[in-house]
């Protein structure tokens, strides 16, 4: 079985990866690459620990092959931050205590960021709806909705 | 022994081919060891649970038109292959025009699936649990879909045979779906009843809809399709019939939803029992016929 060539932007470097046809985008990113922030949690595109930004979507990196993303630009958990200042929803998070054991954290921001970029006013209700596809087993959700709808509001500060 | 609840994705190869034909033909060449691929979002899972076992994907996505959404007044709406059900619901010719398609594809699972999921693919996995089926029954469509001898448009009610399984042969490639125009004053209604309010899987779906039809007795023409009951998404003719012939008042749509319930068959399974699912059938048959007639009144008042 033939391996692929493919070249792809992450965190807006360029990288040139030889992968065979069965590579997930997540298994690339972790054993690869090192990107560990994307987290491998239920295989099956539920959980979305493994959620990353692929041509600005959020997408399952379990459920996409490493091959599909010749020529897409890709943001991971480590690429929010920008120049060590983190994005809103960073920190926000903290400050609001939506991470405990953190393994959902970077699947968790991804998508919040996603929403942001999307949306940048979310009522609750499209905050829960954005994040149903990110499991949390700790902190029951509610300190995480808060963060998101505060880093809007800091976002929307910002902007002014 | 493991403990992975699922195991990574085994060999196979990945293919692109540069045109649909070459597509068609290559999958014709390899039967039973090839299958197209949109979204990958239930076949990923398949392959990993050892139900599949094709050597070759063939990425079908970006041939041709696949990736386009095109509305036209007089000929309606053409989705692609490969257009993602995120794309449908954000699409406002979509929502003016097919807000039920749109309803139907924000049930399916979660924003980052969708990105990648697709309503051909949808279709094409002929899961009876598929979401998006429903609304694309009742509303008339068809596929187009690419052989090795060329096109050729197939209808959505004779697509489906069984779980799993449909009337493409080898080397077909469900291209794009048509949804023909709808007539002014349509309304419906798609209830999922999953394990959560968000995300999961159907034990029930329930797509009513209704279009103004004044040469019927009632004036309108309300047809039903029910997910997850049958090993097939079922279109309910009964529930037309009746409701053709009977005035629409809060106790006919009672007696057209125990149709509905008499027409399904579910089974036992690890979402809900087949008793369970008859009740509910009944339940959410009358609640999405009470909330279809409330839409056309309302737009009826509006016109």
């Amino acid at each position: 079985m033939a391996n692929h060539r493919i070249i792809l932007t992450i965190n807006g470097e360029t990288e040139q990866v030889e992968v065979p046809s069965q590579m997930t985008l997540l298994q690339m990113l972790r054993e690869k690459l090192a990107f560990t922030g994307t987290k491998n949690g239920c295989m099956a595109g539920e959980c979305g620990a493994c959620t990353v930004l692929m041509d600005g979507e959020p997408v399952n990196s379990c459920m996409v092959l490493a091959v599909e993303c010749h020529g897409s630009t890709i943001i991971t958990v480590e690429g929010l931050a920008k120049d060590g200042v983190l994005h809103p929803v960073q920190q926000t998070i903290i400050e609001h205590g939506g991470v405990q054991c953190g393994f959902c954290t970077p699947g968790m921001l991804i998508s919040a960021r996603a929403l942001l970029d999307r949306n940048a006013d979310p009522s609750e209700e499209d905050i829960r709806e954005a994040l149903v596809g990110n499991l949390c087993r700790c902190t029951g959700y509610i300190r995480i909705i808060d963060s998101v709808r505060d880093a809007a509001e800091r976002q929307q500060v910002l902007s002014l | 022994m493991s403990i992975d609840a699922h195991p990574e994705l085994p060999e196979f190869d990945y293919i692109r081919p540069g045109t649909v034909m070459e597509a068609s033909r290559f999958l014709a060449e390899h039967p039973g060891e090839a299958r197209p691929l949109l979204g990958g979002t239930d076949i990923f899972v398949r392959l990993r649970d050892g139900f599949y076992h094709e050597k070759y994907l063939v990425d079908v996505k970006k041939l041709d038109n696949t990736g386009v959404i095109s509305f036209d007044p007089l000929q309606g709406l053409t989705l692609g292959a490969g257009v993602s059900m995120n794309r449908v619901i954000a699409s406002p010719e979509v929502r003016s025009n097919y807000p039920l398609l749109a309803e139907a594809c924000r049930t399916v699972a979660s924003y980052q699936l969708r990105t990648r999921a697709t309503v051909v693919g949808n279709i094409c996995n002929a899961s009876p649990a598929g979401d998006t089926i429903g609304a694309c029954l009742v509303m008339g469509s068809g596929l187009n879909v690419h052989g090795v001898s060329g096109y050729r448009r197939v209808e959505l009610a004779s697509f489906f045979l069984g779980p799993g399984k449909t009337v493409l042969q080898p080397g077909d490639i469900v291209t794009s779906i048509h949804i023909p125009v709808q007539p002014k004053g349509a309304a419906g209604t798609y209830i999922k009843l999953g394990r959560n309010t968000w995300s999961d899987l159907s034990i029930v779906g329930v797509t009513a809809y209704g279009v103004p039809d004044p040469a019927l007795a009632s004036g309108y023409r309300v047809r039903m399709a029910l997910a997850s009951v049958a090993p097939v998404p079922l279109l309910v003719p009964s529930v037309e019939e009746f409701l053709a012939a009977n005035p629409i008042t809060p106790d006919s749509l009672r007696q057209a939803a125990r149709l509905a319930q008499a027409a399904c068959h579910p089974i036992d399974d690890v979402r809900g029992s087949a008793r369970y699912r008859k009740a509910m059938v009944r339940n959410l048959a009358e609640k999405a016929l009470l909330t279809t007639w409330q839409r056309l009144q309302a737009l009826a008042g509006s016109a």
